[in-house]
């Protein structure tokens, strides 16, 4: 199994049956494929949509409905469309459930940058800022490590921050970790991945959980 | 009540050098594509245009881009265009960067007469530095203040005479709060009904808030990334 396909299969597991969730662009919207059938979530879509459906039929492509990262998409039953001052009400008042976020660097008090490399990258913050001080609970997906080998799990973030504090739950190819008050927490390996390993390339300092287990 | 145009020359005509436009759309969905050519041709420089994104570098805002109309955009997300970057890197263009939800809120203060308000997003960030920050119930928050164009430039789907706007599915998303915002609202349709056949119940933006309203035909709607179940 991938890197990739073992977060996303683990991401999946933080959904529950009945929450209203906002995927992020990129890694966290193939989320939206891997849904249980048993697991009905509403899917929020900042542009102003709550009930994202599955990519339409060729017949059904509609280019005035589409997703955040501007994908034509369809409308699930129960749907509703907004403008996107109400949208963001719902995001910053509290009323998602959950947000997974990709990226780029996480540090053991839970602050989170995934906007941008300044001098390389201009494209903007988009939602992600609202959405870390608003969704109820914000979980972000990333490789452990960036493709030379440096721990993308740091103990301060080098990048500049989308929100300070905000992770609630990292899941990397490795492992996957929790946030308090109290720090940050290895609570899961990933299978066939040891302590070892996860301890060898992060960079933050945690604490092992007494209930350490393996995500199968 | 003299709102519905004929053409788009006589209002276009009134925007000047330096003139701030606030645009609905996002990417390039529910873009006022009639108005923005019509900018386009008519050339005028030094604006400041508030709007989600900056189009594509052949569409959309991109196109005022190209013809170096933009002094300065006020965005939250503009990673789908080359040349917003380039004019951005050598300094031509000035940017503001906004949190969306920020963005969204700034317009929608702007238009009900809130000069400004109090969010927890870009706190600690760099969105936040020289910005008032104030404690509310222990919990830090940055000072935003609202926005209003001197012109607003919306597209939706229906309007009747008096300026009453139905917009369709994801195509509504900054339209109705970038109507509220401006001085002059011109919005551009797909359809015109007459006077009592849109459903008040049904009707998104107050014909109030909209100066002007304009048929436009042969809509491109061009879709950005084309997905499929097929694919």
């Amino acid at each position: 199994m991938t890197g990739r396909k073992r977060i996303l299969e683990r991401a999946v597991k933080e959904l529950r049956d009945g929450m209203c969730v906002n995927l992020g662009i990129g890694m966290p919207t193939l989320i939206a494929n891997m849904i249980p059938e048993d697991v009905d979530v509403m899917l929020q879509s900042e542009n102003g949509l709550l009930g994202i459906g599955a990519y339409p039929k060729d017949i059904e492509v509609d280019p005035d409905l589409i997703n955040a990262g501007k994908e034509t998409v369809t409308a699930k039953a129960g749907a509703s469309y907004f403008d996107s001052a109400e949208s963001f009400s719902m995001i910053r008042g509290g009323h998602i459930d959950l947000a997974i976020l990709g990226g780029m660097e996480v540090a053991e008090n839970g602050d989170l940058a995934n906007w941008m490399i300044p001098g390389k990258m201009v494209k903007g913050m988009g939602g992600a800022m609202d959405l870390v001080q608003g969704a109820k609970r914000i979980v972000v997906i990333m490789d452990h490590v960036n493709k030379h080998g440096e721990s993308k799990v740091k103990k301060a973030c080098t990048l500049p921050l989308t929100g300070q504090g905000v992770v609630h739950c990292l899941i990397t190819d490795l492992a996957v970790f929790h946030f308090s008050e109290s720090g940050m927490e290895l609570v899961e390996l990933q299978k066939g991945v040891t302590l070892d390993e996860v301890k060898a390339k992060t960079e933050a300092d945690f604490v092992v959980s007494e209930t350490l287990s393996v995500n199968n | 009540m003299g709102k519905v145009l004929s053409s788009l020359d006589e209002v276009i005509q009134q925007i000047e050098d330096g003139a701030t436009i606030v645009v609905g759309g996002f990417g390039l969905c529910g873009i006022p594509e009639k108005l923005i050519t019509s900018l386009r041709d008519k050339g005028v420089k030094d604006l400041t245009i508030v709007s989600n994104n900056c189009g594509v570098d052949d569409w959309g805002l991109g196109l005022l881009l190209e013809n170096k109309q933009i002094k300065k955009m006020v965005a939250s997300y503009v990673g789908e265009n080359k040349l917003f970057e380039q004019q951005f890197l050598s300094g031509e263009l000035e940017v503001e960067l906004v949190p969306q939800g920020t963005l969204a809120e700034r317009l929608r203060a702007g238009g009900a007469g809130i000069p400004a308000f109090y969010t927890a997003t870009g706190v600690g960030t760099e969105v936040a530095k020289g910005k008032e920050h104030k404690e509310f119930d222990g919990k830090t928050y940055i000072m935003e203040k609202g926005i209003v164009g001197d012109f607003a430039f919306v597209k939706a789907w229906k309007a009747d005479p008096f300026g009453n706007l139905v917009y369709r599915k994801t195509a509504r998303n900054f339209n109705p709060v970038v109507a509220t915002a401006g001085k002059v609202t011109i919005a551009e349709v797909e359809e015109i009904v007459g006077i009592g056949e849109l459903n008040p119940d049904e009707v998104h933006t107050s014909g109030v808030y909209v100066q002007k309203v304009f048929v436009g035909e042969n809509y491109e709607k061009r879709i950005e990334r084309l997905t499929t179940a097929n694919a």
